[in-house]
């Protein structure tokens, strides 16, 4: 256990150094208007702060410790330049402010990265605006919106499949819009009957994650394109998965009408525990003018921000312009790899995911193995029926033996899921320890289960109560002053 | 280079044990038709140092070294060296969400101190563990109001930050909620327009202190006003680095508290990443948007850290949940909780006095200057807008060929020949009085 940062505090302690003032005029605050009682802030020295911190991180698993194989998540290594270069001060100091004139070189990156996003998706265009992926469902969610209103379209239904991530049905009421969740066939894939018995003149839209989160390619993608177009319904893809896709497929030319890309997962950026991400969103011809303002275009001389669609855009949704600094990775990511490097991200990820998935199928119940995309689902549900072995159970003995565990419980559609995604900078040696260490957990399951009931056993800590925390909440460590 | 591992024999391999012969066969599910035929149309890849000689040559287009005295709710404050070397920590930089608690309690613990120091701030009993900015802070905000009185009046001070109320009325459109936007006068809230439009309708009142053009606002009149609806929350935009001098929220007994949070530790990158926080009293707990960490215990009674009320989530109640956000801007708390770690009270203290004693030397000093006054008679904190004899739009163009910005021109959010200028402990003495002095030679031209 570490001890709180505030209780290392030691009265008097400094961490910091400032310049003297140079002016002594007082702070014009008056006493009304003054604060009562201070806030508790610890002092400590900055060596104290960077023990502490160095501490708690050695308490975290991440990608240069080991494998992190987080279904959906694309937990793959990104290139360590990108933090050097966009640490450069000509761009960290930029203000949002300064006339776009004397921010020529960071407007003409964003600029490049909105047509380079847009050439491998085949959109017409891309606002980098949003800055997470559910960010950019509500962007599109929006768009969709604008342009049903623009047409007269009185729609108020979103229909998403059961296998959909959660921030899609969240985004779908955000925007003012009505669930409509269709059921996965046994394959784990749109259920054309229900989707056509679900859709109707009030449609507004569908959105699909393709490959879906079983990793599959939705193959009857065509017909649901068709369905939804029929009564003028917009279809949405969820980028989240679009790392099996790079440089192979352009979700804008096979009928998909808007995209988010989550930059973070699928271009350069690490995950930073929780974010900063990006977004963006791309958008065929007849949607463009529903775009986030500004926009960043360019005339003979100049980049600039462009507001000429304000009319009809869905406005601002970010401060600013979005997570500049996160855009600017996915565009030095994007130069480094080129065409040639973003198709070769997809045919590793693609051939990573199928060769764990046929080493583990005799050992875990695989719902629906023809053969994956990026990532595929397997369930613990043969240990479960016949050793009483949870996925949790399993996923915390993955902990023991060093690996991060799948993304568990979802999709919600197969019991007990184990959703695997390894992508394409894992190496063939780390898989196989991965398999390995699998195998092995099934066999714990069958002669041991105790072991994984009370795993994990070597991790900086035991199995949490998830419940404690929910019945006795203590969100702040508690002050006296 | 596509930072992969595998070799092709390594590749020839795998797919040999996977049971095809070449890549194409695991496309097959694929209709052909959507493959793309021929390489996509892009620049040749670039090496390392290639790379490195571009962004060279791009940001020489950049002027990132001015004398700059812009603010506008993204400020220029000092970020001590270590920040950047705790957050660049793999443990922390490359690790995902922290689902699985028993690695990640580094992440859990952080957060969890960072929610007690934006408390501590506040005066607030509960803080989630971050937005992605001020702007979309404030609509969540005014959507947690609205669930909560389940009201659907929202009525917003004039002064608010105008980038928030865009991204406030994009969040609220089409979904029944009703803003009303109150006047200023003499840059503060009008507080008799906002006593005749608070009703038992009312939702809730949001209001920015400093507010958009650095004015305080009296928010202990205004808490009366909002208060005097039974259900009607107040909801404070505040600038966190002021916090250190002015009122704490609980004073005034704000209901919902949420500001940016860059000024703490966070580069200004050009407007993005950035984080909003936001806090509020027990009572308004299960309405919070996003995440938050709570202490518990695991198997063996030890002190961990969990994600915890998790069921007001998307990944849990779907279309149902507080709000969509799942992705925060987690790694921009980790740097405001290392910056405030290392600032301590005393650090944080001065950074707000130095900014607050700069700001009103060099309000001072521009007012001296003839054509030049303070637009307002308002007490400020470390902004201040300024009437100037010549259109700001001018005086910016001029002062920028000398590596000065000297503020916003106001002109674009409704206030002709004002200028808002920011001052932060960074300024000198030396540097303020070259802005006074090219001010000077404006108005002489």
């Amino acid at each position: 256990m570490t001890k709180t940062i505030f209780e290392k505090h030691t009265a008097g302690r400094k961490g910091f150094s400032l310049p003297k003032n140079d002016v002594t005029t007082s702070n014009g605050i008056p006493a009304k208007f003054a604060r009562k009682k201070t806030p508790f802030i610890p002092e400590l020295s900055e060596l104290d702060v960077l023990r502490h911190y160095t501490e708690l991180g050695d308490k975290n698993h991440c990608i240069e410790k080991g494998f992190y194989p987080l279904g959906s998540c694309t937990m793959k290594y990104n290139p360590k330049i990108n933090e050097t270069l966009v640490r450069n001060a000509a761009f960290n100091n930029l203000h949002p402010y300064q006339n776009p004139d004397s921010a020529q070189g960071a407007l003409e990156i964003m600029y490049d990265l909105q047509n380079d996003l847009a050439q491998l998706s085949g959109f017409a265009g891309v606002t980098l605006q949003p800055v997470a992926g559910a960010h950019g469902e509500f962007a599109g969610l929006k768009v969709m919106r604008a342009y049903h209103q623009s047409k007269g379209n009185e729609k108020n239904e979103i229909i998403l499949p059961d296998s959909a991530h959660g921030t899609n049905p969240a985004s779908v009421t955000l925007a003012g819009y009505k669930v409509v969740e269709i059921k996965s066939n046994e394959k784990g894939m749109v259920d054309i009957e229900d989707l056509r018995a679900a859709t109707n003149e009030k449609t507004a839209g569908f959105m699909l994650t393709n490959p879906n989160t079983l990793g599959i390619f939705e193959s009857s993608f065509e017909e649901i394109a068709k369905i939804i177009h029929e009564v003028d319904g917009l279809m949405y893809m969820d980028g989240a998965n679009f790392n099996a896709l790079l440089g192979r497929v352009k979700p804008g030319e096979i009928g998909f009408d808007i995209m988010h890309y989550n930059l973070h997962k699928t271009f350069g950026t690490p995950h930073g525990g929780g974010g900063p991400g990006s977004g963006p969103i791309g958008v065929n011809e007849k949607l463009l003018k529903f775009l986030p303002i500004p926009m960043v275009n360019k005339n003979e001389t100049e980049y600039f921000f462009d507001y000429s669609h304000e009319e009809t855009s869905i406005g601002h949704l970010h401060t600013f312009f979005g997570n500049f600094a996160i855009n600017f990775r996915a565009y030095l990511y994007i130069k480094m790899l080129g065409a040639k490097g973003l198709e070769r991200v997809s045919e590793n990820a693609i051939i990573n995911a199928n060769y764990i998935m046929r080493k583990l199928e005799d050992y875990y119940y695989i719902p629906h193995e023809e053969g994956c995309m990026h990532e595929f689902v397997a369930s613990g549900k043969w240990q479960k029926d016949k050793y009483g072995v949870s996925t949790l159970d399993i996923a915390k003995r993955i902990l023991d033996k060093g690996f991060h565990a799948p993304t568990v419980y979802f999709p919600l559609i197969v019991k007990e899921a184990m959703m695997i995604e390894p992508t394409e900078t894992e190496s063939k040696e780390t898989l196989d320890e991965f398999i390995a260490a699998m195998i092995e957990i099934a066999k714990e399951a069958e002669e041991n289960p105790e072991i994984l009931h009370n795993s994990p056993l070597n991790t900086p800590i035991r199995r949490v109560d998830d419940t404690l925390a929910v019945r006795e909440l203590n969100v702040r460590f508690p002050i006296e002053n | 280079m596509p930072f992969i591992s595998n070799t092709d024999e390594q590749r020839q391999q795998m797919l040999k044990e996977i049971g095809v012969e070449k890549f194409s066969d695991l496309l097959v599910h694929i209709p052909s038709k959507f493959i793309q035929k021929h390489h996509i149309d892009m620049d040749e890849p670039l090496s390392e140092l290639e790379l490195s000689r571009k962004v060279a040559k791009l940001a020489s287009k950049n002027i990132a070294d001015a004398n700059s005295f812009l603010g506008g709710g993204i400020y220029d404050h000092f970020i001590p060296a270590a920040v950047d070397h705790i957050i660049l920590k793999p443990e922390f930089h490359t690790a995902y969400t922290p689902y699985q608690a028993e690695v990640s309690q580094g992440t859990l613990q952080y957060i969890y101190e960072y929610q007690t120091l934006i408390c501590e701030l506040t005066g607030m009993d509960i803080s989630n563990a971050g937005m992605y900015d001020g702007a979309t802070a404030s609509a969540e905000a005014i959507l947690m109001a609205v669930r909560k009185t389940k009201k659907n009046k929202a009525i917003i001070a004039g002064t608010l930050n105008p980038k928030y109320l865009a991204v406030i009325k994009a969040y609220t459109e089409g979904i029944g909620v009703k803003l009303e936007i109150i006047d200023n006068k003499d840059g503060v809230v009008d507080l008799e327009a906002l006593k005749a439009t608070v009703d038992n309708d009312t939702a809730c009142v949001l209001v920015q202190t400093p507010n958009f053009l650095g004015n305080l606002e009296d928010m202990f009149a205004i808490e009366e006003i909002t208060h005097s609806s039974k259900k009607a929350l107040l909801i404070v935009a505040v600038d966190p680095i002021s916090l250190q001098l002015l009122n704490s929220p609980k004073e005034y007994k704000a209901d919902i508290v949420l500001g940016e949070g860059q000024a703490l530790g966070n580069a200004m990158n050009f407007g993005g990443p950035l984080f909003g926080f936001l806090a509020t009293t027990s009572k308004l707990t299960r309405s919070i948007p996003g995440r938050i960490v709570g202490a518990t215990l695991d198997a063996d009674g030890n002190r961990a850290y969990t994600l915890t009320l998790q069921a007001r989530e998307q990944h849990i109640r779907r279309a149902k949940a507080t709000s969509n956000i799942c992705s925060n801007d987690a790694l921009c708390g980790l740097a405001a909780t290392v910056y405030m770690s290392l600032m301590g009270k005393d650090g944080l203290h001065q950074v707000a006095e130095y900014s607050a004693t700069k700001a009103h030397y060099l309000a001072e000093e521009i007012s001296k200057i003839d054509g030049f006054e303070l637009a307002f008679e308002q007490p400020f904190f470390k902004e201040f807008a300024i009437k100037t004899p010549v259109s700001p739009a001018e005086i910016i163009n001029k002062l920028e060929a000398k590596k000065i910005f000297p503020g916003i021109d106001l002109a674009r959010f409704g206030h002709e020949n004002l200028l808002l200028i920011a001052v932060t402990e960074k300024k000198s003495k030396e540097e303020m009085d070259e802005l006074v002095s090219a001010l000077m030679e404006v108005t002489n031209d």
